[in-house]
């Protein structure tokens, strides 16, 4: 099994780098972008059988270490 | 008084503080090692500045679960004086001590400079010694340094009076120009609402010679000196 947690900073906390990151794509070309968001990309390979017990410990994890919950969000996915 | 000054892996402000403590202002201090458990007879403790853990996965985010941290949060529990400079107070937030969070400037730029700070109350174990209108010419060193809190937070902590030092011009006023890091309200240190867990970006202990460029850093020391004194005086009493 595999987890895959995505962090993104909370809408309210300003990103200065998803605004450097807009504006360089903006300076491209590129059209059309109403905002970008710089998060973090976390891939953790599981031995345990128990989906659910992986689940419910990464859970955790993400709440109490893997994010930052006062500025982050995240989305974690068991595969 | 005996100052703890605890080191995790890639502490780097560690040495200036013991420096600070000890030869300039002639108490006693020690270092203590992040895998220690005990902090012994220390009367406070000083979490410096650098790069604890490499700050990897955000700045404190690993330190605050290194084995000393939880005779850190003993010691604070039972009252004791912690302050947490830079990375210190980073690792404070992480812990939970503090309220907020310090994200990437908003410049995005690593700043290394001289700044005033404005000193919103004297009701504090950290600012006791500071005399009313008096800025403190003190250095910044971080790239992550912009307070942030949510709105609620934000306003409790100036109802509790627990903003302890703003960003400000050569004058004294709290502008935007003055924020070196896009801090919320300027913040540049707070303390909980027990009053005795306190941290700042700002280095202090860069700034207790004159030879440095200011010794107006020693101040925040001497605060915390004068409320231990005071406390064994009263505890003697």
């Amino acid at each position: 099994m595999k987890a895959k947690i995505i962090i993104t900073p909370k809408k309210a906390v300003v990103d200065p780098q998803g605004k450097a990151v807009q504006n360089a794509l903006e300076h491209m070309g590129y059209s059309g972008i109403n905002a970008v968001h710089v998060g973090k990309y976390l891939e953790i390979e599981l031995n345990g059988a128990d989906r659910d017990t992986a689940c419910r410990q990464l859970d955790e994890a993400c709440h109490r270490f893997l994010s930052n919950p006062v500025i982050e969000d995240y989305k974690l996915e068991i595969e | 008084m005996n100052f703890a000054v605890l080191q995790f892996p890639a502490s780097n402000c560690d040495q200036d503080a013991l420096h600070a403590l000890r030869d300039v202002l002639g108490h006693s201090a020690r270092y203590v090692w992040h895998k220690e458990t005990s902090l012994d007879d220390a009367d406070a403790l000083i979490v410096p500045g650098g790069f604890s853990y490499g700050d990897y996965l955000r700045c404190g985010a690993i330190a605050r679960f290194s084995p000393v941290m939880q005779a850190l949060q003993q010691f604070a529990t039972n009252g004791g004086l912690v302050l947490g400079i830079c990375n210190g107070f980073q690792v404070l937030c992480e812990a939970g001590l503090l309220p907020g969070a310090l994200i990437r400037n908003r410049s995005l730029q690593f700043r290394c400079e001289h700044i005033f700070l404005k000193t919103l109350t004297t009701e504090s174990p950290f600012t006791n010694r500071i005399p009313e209108g008096n800025l403190l010419k003190i250095p910044i060193a971080h790239g992550e340094g912009c307070y942030f809190a949510d709105e609620d937070t934000l306003n409790k902590l100036k109802a509790n009076n627990q903003i302890l030092w703003q960003y400000c011009n050569a004058q004294g006023e709290v502008t935007e120009q003055s924020n070196p890091n896009g801090s919320l309200w300027n913040i540049a240190g707070i303390c909980d609402e027990r009053r005795n867990v306190a941290g700042l970006m700002p280095h202090p202990e860069r700034a207790c010679e004159a030879i440095l460029g200011s010794a107006d850093g020693s101040l925040i020391f001497e605060s915390l000196i004068h409320a231990l004194k005071s406390a064994a005086v009263a505890k003697a009493a």
